[in-house]
């Protein structure tokens, strides 16, 4: 069975996030980037799966300027086999993003794609949800085990108040959460060896998507800083405050 | 068994000195189209992550390694344009000191020199992408832990350390072995008081005919300012206050102030670790000398965008140890070529590592199979620039010393600029940086005022910005030889000083109901290596933590 995990590359979860003077966007001038943490442990659940014996070979994909191929190749290191890299100038939105893995999941026919839940960055937690749409397929989102038997997927969900496990049909797409696995570290000779692996660069026009623009982002501001509260010394000051001054009561 | 993998030359550390050897070697190997396996590990989780420079660079040496540097996009885009030198005399009061009475050396501008405000980590991010393009191969968030040797005490190469034990040294769910990188020859960059350079001098006796090495810890943060104050290329140096403001308080150090492109500026002070004061505190000096008029004026309105520290190694050519020994070279701060009195080190560390890929690849050329010792490596240093400028500056620092900021600062006018460092006599200076601390009861406390928030910070907020970070399921890296001197001995007599000269804030004293106890927040660790030079007990040894731990530094 073939396996297909997208990865993302976003600022590295250490830094400090910071907005540019002018507002446009987070400032990423030199600014350590790495794999999203959730498609890291996507990465290595699929390497499990091939380990476990279950799956034959991992592709992995990621969307983006030439920079990418860095954590395509920190993805080779920990296992994967091939890479595919899909070549746009700035990070598309989550629906072409979609679009994009759907053509390739058309191409490639894998038997389960598994991708991070979310990326630390945006935050959307969209991808997975629409690419199974888009694809027909069964999905199932914030993994925290996942178990291939006889044809499906058992797929166990953190939902509010408890876990709950899915049998998906295959080909399945999964999405992982935090707990599912820690991923490994890369090795050395694994480092060398990844950057002789396969690394196919195609374009969107090449999968046949024209990307389109629905959400125009209007200005990233720092969160305002907290001032500092008050002390009363009454009851009665605090509920002359709150029905005079704040106006909640 | 842990795996191994050979290379021809394995270097430890992808700073300055350490990237223009991999780029000088393969150069080389290019030139006389032979097939050569270079390697270079850093612990930092990038390239650059752990540079911390000022940085003002003269471009001799990479105007030699790559002769179009600027065709090539090498980020030096700042030329100096304007060269000021101030003496704080207090904390309002400032004389600004004419051109013509400054040591030659500290100019900046004219001279027919061509130096560069930059961010040495970004020189490194750009040193490493021509390294790999030339075929390198770079391993960041790697950490060289260990030297290994041969059976006839040559070195043998490096080993990495394990990634994934516990803090109570177990194997962890992710544990990963170490891995041995043997070499013909090893060429350890690792910057000032590397921590395998530290155990090569003392197995070598490298230093046994150099004077005693002397350090600075400098203190540094960027800022996004006020475009209408922006004047790219201005450099600012000075000295005085709050340092030195006569009597007691005579600790000598500078700071500096540099505008960078983009409306950036960088702010730092260095102090000298042979401070006597315990009481003293490298990080609240800092903080305060920024509401000088002089430097609040460049700041005013501004923010602050990054922060950290490290420890510079300033001893110059008297403590110079020997850079060669079976197996290997220690190059650039890791042996201490810095000139101090040009305050800059980059083209010294990168001219270095130069020499020393020259006299490693002859002698692989030459078919040499074991690890020798490359005297050759010293003759072509004596020949060269950078040995000629540290030995015209040897009495700077000394002097300083010896006489204090204002003779000393006149005797190195007198031998910069009338005799060029070439008058016929050389200043020692014997006492060890932790030897200096004068016991607490003896010296006055410094009551510093509480930061602003605006131009003055805490230390935690200002570690926050260094973007450090450390698995915390890790053992500590900063070792104690004996667990009660803080408490026992550098309490009662210091006042524990590691409080106060940390940048980071890893040491604390912490009241307890049983008395007092010596904490240590290894995660806060910004690679400075301060402890491991000033502590008065020589109690803390330095050792690396798990790989791509530290700091994160963006643009420093």
């Amino acid at each position: 069975m073939k396996l297909i995990v997208s990865v993302k590359r976003v600022i590295d979860y250490n830094i400090k996030v910071r907005v540019k003077a002018d507002n446009t966007g987070v400032d990423l001038a030199n600014v350590k980037m790495a794999l999203n943490p959730f498609c890291e442990i996507a990465v290595e659940e699929a390497i499990r799966l091939k380990e476990a014996g279950v799956a034959s070979e991992v592709v992995v994909v990621s969307i983006g300027p030439t920079a990418v191929q860095e954590q395509l190749r920190t993805a080779l290191a920990l296992g994967a086999d091939r890479a595919i890299h899909v070549e746009t100038d700035e990070l598309p939105e989550p629906l072409n993003v979609a679009k994009l893995l759907a053509k390739v999941i058309e191409a490639e026919q894998p038997g389960l794609v598994i991708l991070g839940k979310q990326s630390i960055d945006s935050d959307n937690n969209q991808v997975g949800q629409m690419l199974a749409a888009l694809a027909g397929r069964p999905q199932g989102t914030f993994a925290s085990e996942v178990k291939v038997e006889g044809g499906k997927v058992l797929v166990t969900r953190e939902v509010d108040g408890g876990l709950r496990t899915l049998s998906l049909d295959l080909p399945a797409i999964v999405t992982t959460d935090l707990r599912l696995n820690e991923p490994r570290y890369a090795k050395l000779p694994d480092i060398m060896k990844a950057k002789r692996k396969p690394l196919d660069v195609k374009t969107p026009a090449d999968l046949g998507v024209e990307l389109k623009q629905h959400i125009t982002q209007l200005k990233v501001e720092t969160p305002a800083q907290r001032e500092a509260g008050i002390k009363v010394d009454s009851v009665d000051a605090l509920i002359d405050k709150l029905k005079n001054e704040a106006k909640v009561i | 068994m842990r795996e191994s993998m050979e290379f021809d030359v394995v270097i430890v550390g992808a700073g300055p000195a350490g990237l223009s050897a991999a780029c000088r070697l393969m150069q080389q190997a290019r030139e006389k189209e032979q097939e050569l396996t270079v390697c270079v590990v850093e612990k930092g989780s990038e390239v650059g992550a752990h540079i911390l420079s000022g940085a003002v660079i003269e471009s001799r040496a990479m105007d030699e390694l790559f002769p179009d540097w600027k065709e090539m996009g090498a980020p030096l885009n700042t030329p100096v344009t304007a060269d000021e030198v101030y003496l704080f005399k207090s904390d309002t009061a400032a004389k600004k000191v004419p051109n013509a009475l400054i040591p030659k050396t500290m100019h900046n501008t004219g001279h027919g020199l061509n130096n560069y405000v930059v961010s040495l980590g970004n020189v490194c991010r750009w040193l490493a992408e021509q390294a790999e393009s030339l075929g390198v191969e770079v391993f960041p968030g790697f950490a060289a832990a260990e030297v290994l040797f041969n059976d006839d005490g040559s070195v043998k190469g490096v080993a990495t350390g394990d990634m994934g034990i516990t803090a109570a040294g177990e194997q962890g769910p992710n544990y990963m072995e170490g891995m041995e990188l043997h070499a013909k020859y090893t060429l350890f960059a690792e910057g000032c008081r590397g921590h395998l350079g530290k155990l090569l001098i003392e197995k070598f006796q490298l230093d046994i005919h150099a004077d005693t090495q002397h350090y600075g810890v400098g203190l540094k943060e960027l800022w996004n300012i006020d475009p209408g104050k922006h004047r790219p290329g201005l450099v600012i140096h000075g000295s005085g206050w709050p340092l030195n403001t006569g009597g007691s308080y005579d600790t000598t150090g500078g700071f500096f102030l540099y505008h960078l492109e983009n409306n950036q500026v960088v702010v730092g002070l260095i102090v000298d670790l042979n401070y006597t004061n315990p009481w003293l505190s490298p990080f609240d000096e800092f903080q305060r000398m920024k509401h000088h008029p002089v430097l609040a004026d460049h700041l005013a309105g501004g923010n602050r965008v990054a922060y950290g520290a490290r420890a510079i190694t300033k001893g110059g050519f008297n403590a110079l140890p020997k850079m060669t020994f079976p197996g290997g070279l220690l190059i650039g701060c890791n042996a201490g070529t810095l000139n101090f009195s040009k305050i800059k080190g980059t083209h010294t560390a990168m001219k270095s590592g130069m020499l020393a890929a020259e006299a490693v690849f002859e002698a692989i050329t030459a078919g040499d199979k074991s690890s020798k010792e490359l005297s050759s490596f010293n003759d072509k240093f004596k020949d060269s620039w950078a040995y000629d400028e540290l030995f015209r500056s040897r009495n700077f620092g000394p002097a300083m010393h010896k006489f204090g900021p204002i003779l000393g600062g006149a005797f190195n006018f007198v031998d910069q600029n009338i005799f060029a460092g070439k008058l016929p006599i050389t200043l020692h200076d014997e006492k060890a940086d932790y030897a200096q601390l004068k016991p607490a009861d003896q010296c006055p406390k410094v009551d510093y005022p509480k930061p602003d928030g605006r131009l003055s910070f805490d230390k935690l907020s200002s570690v926050f910005i260094s973007n450090t970070n450390h698995e915390e399921d890790q053992p500590c890296h900063l070792k104690l030889k004996d667990a009660s001197i803080p408490i026992a001995q550098n309490l009662p007599l210091y006042a524990e000083p590691a409080q106060r000269y940390c940048p980071a804030g890893v040491y604390e004293v912490i009241e307890e109901g049983s008395g007092p106890r010596f904490q240590i927040n290894a995660q806060n660790c910004v690679h400075c290596k301060t402890c491991d030079i000033k502590d008065p007990a020589q109690n803390i040894t330095w050792v690396v933590p798990e790989g791509a731990g530290g700091p994160n530094y963006p643009n420093m």
